[in-house]
């Protein structure tokens, strides 16, 4: 139904040359074989995301403070996250004094244990999408917020004051802006009438939610990339961690793999806010297409989805980090008022008047069906 | 075979991790380890194909009222020391009630037991149609309880505000 030209650099061939090779085994290996390969290939893509994310960043960051950023591993410093891996690695896990040991240790998992399942949850291109439910978009709100228990946790388990505040400021800062970001995503949940998001991407081929509901979900999509950067502690929302008052927050006590886990997760996160706002507002990894271009679709459609879907994600993490860049921290009455006394009334009005755009029939699809 | 194995993975977790949650000296701790008890009771809906339960086993339990668990007992005094061992009435009184628990549970399970078969095999009910279970007035929907309950909930906002209201 949806691509009917020829794709043929799509991966989901590959996909399911291995589910017909595997289908002469009994069910039990079939499902356990499929299992672990999902697991190993998320995995993979998990951390090689990090190293590529955290050198962009970096280089980034450079070219907004007018510096060379790194340049000295390897051409153009390409591998210096790799390097800067190595070394997090090697390092000694330092094992404190007078902490609650097993919190302190199982803190830092659920942190990335949160990131890593809604991280399935994300369509890379056509067949690459690990978790697929009928509640999409509630699996990911649901999962998403088992990451402040890890914080809450490492901050009281490391003992130390400024970690406590850090926890206490992020616990605070995370339940406020997570209300934000669900009903920006409900928003779209209306207009669409699915939560599936593989439903939703396939309804958006020719128009995309952001351009659908116009006014309504233009407001979406600025809340939701407000609430995602608030969540994922970082932008100008950073104060949990804010290093001039405390130090580094709530992993002021780690060290090694255990801050690596925290720093993995937080970039991550950045990456996951961006692939879930590209999926839900900017079409996921369908390409642009116009009703009857026949010949400028086919093209469109020879690049492949996965590429469509990180170019779009990419440029909203590079809007993120233009952010970050751009302006000063706020304090946390700041933060706190602006959720609760200006974005959450505008997103309860907004997604009543996404109800009277649907019910009434302004979206673009129902004004020009001939055109979207 | 495989549903079975988790099955047992499952449910393995929780039975430990319930007692532990139980007999933890440390408030903290028991929080966590109740936390795990959740997250388990989690992926058996998940097992069972209620996916819509399990999203909301985990938005509600585990990142609702576990955060706010946490930051309650984050605000009291000295949460991380050992708690000191009741008075014999009491623990005799706390045995009582577990006894009675254990009763009542155990004669929900035995007269339900029959109808698990028939539960099951409505799994995986679409968003669409739970949308409108719950806000339809026919038969089977249940628009006012659902209702009632905002109501209730809303009275326990304006309460909160109420106890935290500065005069």
């Amino acid at each position: 139904m949806i691509l009917n030209y020829s794709q043929p650099l799509e991966l989901d061939g590959v996909s399911k040359a291995l589910d017909t090779s595997l289908s002469a085994l009994p069910d039990f290996w079939r499902i356990l074989i499929e299992c672990v390969l999902v697991g190993v290939v998320i995995l993979t893509t998990y951390a090689v995301i990090a190293l590529i994310l955290i050198y962009a960043e970096r280089k980034i960051t450079a070219f907004f403070q007018a510096r060379y950023g790194p340049n000295r591993v390897g051409k153009w410093g390409l591998l210096q996250s790799v390097a800067d891996t190595i070394k997090i690695l090697l390092k000694e896990i330092i094992r404190i004094n007078n902490v609650d040991r097993f919190l302190f240790f199982a803190a830092p998992f659920f942190m990335v244990c949160a990131s890593v399942m809604t991280f399935g949850a994300i369509a890379f291109g056509k067949g690459l999408l690990a978790v697929d439910f009928n509640i999409g978009v509630l699996y990911v709100t649901a999962v998403s917020s088992l990451g402040i228990i890890g914080v809450l946790l490492a901050g009281w388990s490391s003992n130390n004051k400024y970690s406590m505040i850090g926890a206490m400021r992020s616990g605070a800062q995370f339940v406020s802006y997570e209300l934000s970001a669900g009903f920006a995503l409900m928003t779209i949940v209306v207009l669409t009438g699915t939560m599936q998001f593989s439903e939703m991407i396939e309804k958006q081929q020719y128009c995309w939610n952001i351009f659908n509901g116009h006014i309504s979900s233009m407001i979406a999509f600025v809340i939701y990339i407000i609430s995602g950067h608030a969540e994922t502690n970082r932008g100008p929302f950073d104060l949990p961690e804010a290093e001039s008052e405390l130090t580094a927050g709530y992993h002021t006590e780690y060290s090694g793999i255990q801050f690596g886990f925290y720093y993995l997760a937080e970039y991550l996160n950045m990456f996951i806010i961006a692939g879930i706002a590209t999926t839900v507002f900017l079409g996921g990894y369908m390409p642009i297409q116009v009703h009857g271009w026949e010949g400028f679709n086919q093209v469109m459609n020879y690049i492949p989805s996965y590429v469509w879907f990180f170019s779009k994600t990419g440029v909203l993490i590079f809007l993120s980090l233009w952010v970050r860049w751009s302006f000063p921290r706020l304090r946390i009455d700041q933060l706190l008022a602006l959720e609760w006394k200006y974005l959450l009334p505008i997103n309860l009005v907004n997604i009543v008047v996404m109800v009277i755009l649907v019910l009434t029939g302004l979206t673009l699809t129902d004004l020009f069906p001939s055109l979207f | 075979m495989a549903q079975q194995v988790i099955f047992f993975i499952l449910a393995i977790i929780i039975a430990t991790f319930s007692i532990l949650a139980v007999t933890s000296k440390q408030i903290i701790r028991s929080a966590t380890y109740l936390l795990f008890v959740l997250l388990a009771t989690a992926g058996l809906y998940l097992l069972l194909g209620y996916n819509y339960l399990f999203a909301v086993q985990i938005a509600v339990y585990a990142g609702g009222v576990m955060v706010l668990f946490i930051f309650a007992i984050l605000l009291t005094n000295r949460p991380g020391e050992n708690i000191k061992t009741e008075l014999p009435v009491r623990r005799i009184a706390a045995g009582i009630t577990v006894i009675g628990g254990l009763a009542f549970c155990a004669h929900i399970i035995y007269w339900n037991i029959k109808r698990v078969g028939e539960l099951v095999s409505q799994a995986d009910i679409s968003p669409v149609k739970l949308g409108h279970t719950m806000l339809g007035t026919g038969k089977y929907e249940y628009l006012l309880p659902f209702e009632v309950i905002s109501i209730l909930l809303l009275a326990c906002i304006v309460g909160a505000i109420m106890i935290a209201r500065k005069r």
